[in-house]
């Protein structure tokens, strides 16, 4: 008996019970499905985040005040001051450094008569146009005068220019932040939501003036510096780290009252978060495949049973035992690997449609993940589990007497 | 040498620390190109006795030797062979797969026998013609009569070009006309040379044989030659 044969009578017997089977399918399906859910949507928030990283810079480097990875309470931390911003300005410190990006952010209320627009205030450089990628509809940037004069200099993002102002010019109207008045120096042009910040909602100032009249502190949140190439990096953070120490009189790195991240750490740290994160939910979503391969063990006993004469037979007129156990057990097999199948079909469908929706809703780049290795996985782990769960059935069908299972009625 | 030789053969059943009395000391030997009528009443153990002698069930105790060789060693996989190559089974309930056609059903033994196609749909078509259900070839066979049924039955026995043919009761769910063109295929499938092995309580039947085994509780209570033998095909048998 070659497998041709025993393909054809497992199919037999399944065609022959056309809606058992379906419904005893339908728990791999539903596992297979969500599995591949998961891990397709969970590649693509990976990669949609490592894009956002990669696009904020692989030249850059980040100080962050604070201890520990991201800097434990770094909003709070106040170790980054206008010194260190000197110190590492230094050509002799950083021979590296392309731009020194310092910022603070927070949160502000714009005002124009009597419209208030609730919004994320950014204390910027003029470096920060370039490391943002930030185009102006109209206007201009803040310049380094405006970081030194702590002039009163305002560029509102496409949304707060439109809420407060409408279609009529900004430029050069003055806005209150605080009840101080600013002037309007720039619109930004429509950039959409990032993962990080939504430009279209941002009002920006210069640094020194957030500090002084809105944040109220003469701290720095953020120094972002750039090296003219990504091989730069390393050298770049070495000088930085040697330049911050001298500048805060520490001597063992233990005690660095701050962190340098690169964009390479951070999407090393954030690829992790995902993959563990991916795996916690695939693992859950397994357990229904548990389960489901219960339901197909269970089915294939009773079956078993049902066709108790139909093994009779078969062994009186010569099947042997394996003959029997590979019949029952390519039944199990086959269901599972169906099942499989369809859960990888429907699981791809629901995860491309989920990014085409998440980025219709939210504007995210989200990029659709082909789930090949996914796919490849339900498909072994789902024959697997008709393995597993059908051998136990096969082998009670083997087992059976041929008399004794001719005379059961 | 027989075909067929048993010595001492018991089967007793247990059944929670009960014992049953199957079959009592048989000895037995059937030659090749015998008709043989198992008779006795419900319970006699008559079935038993097939079923054993067709190796789906294994004696007690006792000795059962086919062609010489003793089969007491013999593995599952082993008896099954035999079953498969020495051996044809017609049953009173027929046990066809229904949802088979009558082609798929024929070729069944073929398909544990190892024999592929196109040989295999070739011998499996002969032996339909032969119980001529040639126009009936791919209706599943729970679209047939009784009669009908029976008839692939018998083309499946002999599939395997079978030595010895074991039928229990063929005739048991047929109408008596049914019954007789059955009986007529076994009285012509002995003519050609097959040894046939035939189960039942009614004494018309055992009268188409050419020999008579009678059983009472488990034993051989008498072993004759038919004297006066009924042949089927002349309404001899009709009651």
């Amino acid at each position: 008996m070659d497998l041709k044969d025993i393909f054809k009578m497992a199919m037999i017997g399944l065609v022959t019970n056309k809606v058992r089977s379906i419904l005893t399918i339908l728990g791999i399906v539903i596992g297979i499905t969500a599995v591949t859910i998961v891990t397709s949507i969970g590649d693509s928030a990976e990669g949609f985040i490592l894009g956002e990283i990669e696009n904020f810079g692989s030249n850059s480097a980040f100080v962050i005040p604070g201890k520990g990875d991201f800097g434990e309470s770094s909003i709070l931390t106040d170790s980054l001051r206008d010194k260190d911003v000197v110190a590492l300005a230094k050509k002799s410190n950083v021979p590296d450094a392309n731009l020194i990006v310092p910022f603070v952010f927070g949160p502000a209320t714009v005002t124009y008569d009597s419209e208030k627009f609730y919004t994320s205030l950014l204390g910027a450089s003029p470096g920060n146009k370039d490391i943002d990628k930030l185009e102006l509809e109209e206007g201009e940037f803040i310049t380094n005068e405006d970081v030194v004069q702590k002039s009163s200099a305002i560029i509102l993002g496409s949304k707060i220019k439109e809420e407060l102002f409408g279609y009529s010019d900004a430029v050069g109207e003055k806005v209150k932040i605080k009840n101080k008045s600013y002037r309007v120096i720039g619109v930004l042009m429509p950039k959409g939501q990032s993962l990080f910040v939504n430009y279209d909602e941002v009002a920006i100032v210069p640094y020194t003036t957030a500090q002084q009249y809105i944040l109220g502190y003469d701290y720095i949140q953020r120094i972002v510096i750039t090296a003219s190439s990504a091989d730069k990096i390393p050298g770049l953070v070495r000088d930085i780290e040697l330049t911050l120490r001298d500048s805060h009189d520490i001597d063992d790195p233990e005690d660095d009252d701050f962190v340098v991240q690169t964009a390479e750490d951070a999407a090393q740290t954030i690829g992790t978060v995902t993959s563990v994160l991916t795996i916690i939910l695939a693992s859950i979503a397994a357990i229904s495949l548990v389960v489901g391969g219960v339901g197909i063990m269970n089915i294939m006993l009773v079956s078993v049973t049902e066709r108790t004469r139909e093994i009779g037979l078969r062994k009186a007129l010569g099947a042997r035992n394996k003959d029997i156990l590979s019949q029952f057990l390519i039944e199990a097999v086959i269901l599972t690997g169906v099942g499989g199948v369809l859960g990888i079909i429907f699981g791809s469908t629901i995860s491309f449609i989920a990014t085409i929706a998440i980025h219709h809703f939210t504007g995210f780049d989200f990029p659709f993940s082909s789930p090949v290795s996914g796919a490849l996985m339900g498909v072994v782990v789902s024959t697997a589990i008709g393995f597993i769960f059908g051998i136990y059935p096969a082998s009670q069908a083997s087992k059976k007497s041929p008399m004794e299972a001719l005379r059961y009625e | 040498m027989a075909l067929i030789e048993v010595k001492n053969l018991s089967k007793i059943y247990r059944d929670n620390d009960i014992e049953t009395i199957g079959l009592d000391n048989i000895n037995l030997k059937i030659d090749k190109g015998e008709f043989v009528a198992i008779t006795g009443p419900s319970g006699s153990g008559k079935s038993t006795l097939l079923q054993v002698l067709g190796c789906l069930d294994r004696p007690t105790s006792g000795s059962y030797l086919i062609n010489g060789k003793n089969l007491e060693k013999f593995s599952d996989n082993e008896l099954a062979h035999i079953r498969n190559n020495i051996m044809g089974f017609v049953f009173q309930a027929f046990n066809l797969l229904p949802r088979l056609s009558v082609l798929d059903n024929v070729k069944l033994p073929l398909i544990y026998s190892g024999i592929k196609e196109p040989k295999r749909t070739e011998v499996a078509q002969k032996m339909i013609d032969l119980v001529e259900l040639n126009h009936r070839t791919d209706y599943l066979t729970s679209r047939l009569s009784g009669g009908q049924k029976q008839r692939v039955a018998i083309a499946r026995a002999l599939v395997n070009n079978p030595k010895i043919i074991f039928a229990d009761e063929p005739t048991g769910n047929l109408d008596s006309k049914s019954g007789e063109i059955v009986l007529d295929f076994f009285q012509k499938l002995n003519k050609w040379g097959h040894t046939i092995v035939i189960v039942t309580h009614e004494t018309y039947i055992a009268q188409s044989a050419k020999r008579i085994i009678q059983i009472n509780d488990g034993k051989i209570s008498s072993d004759k030659i038919v004297q006066d033998r009924k042949i089927a095909g002349k309404g001899d048998l009709i009651k």
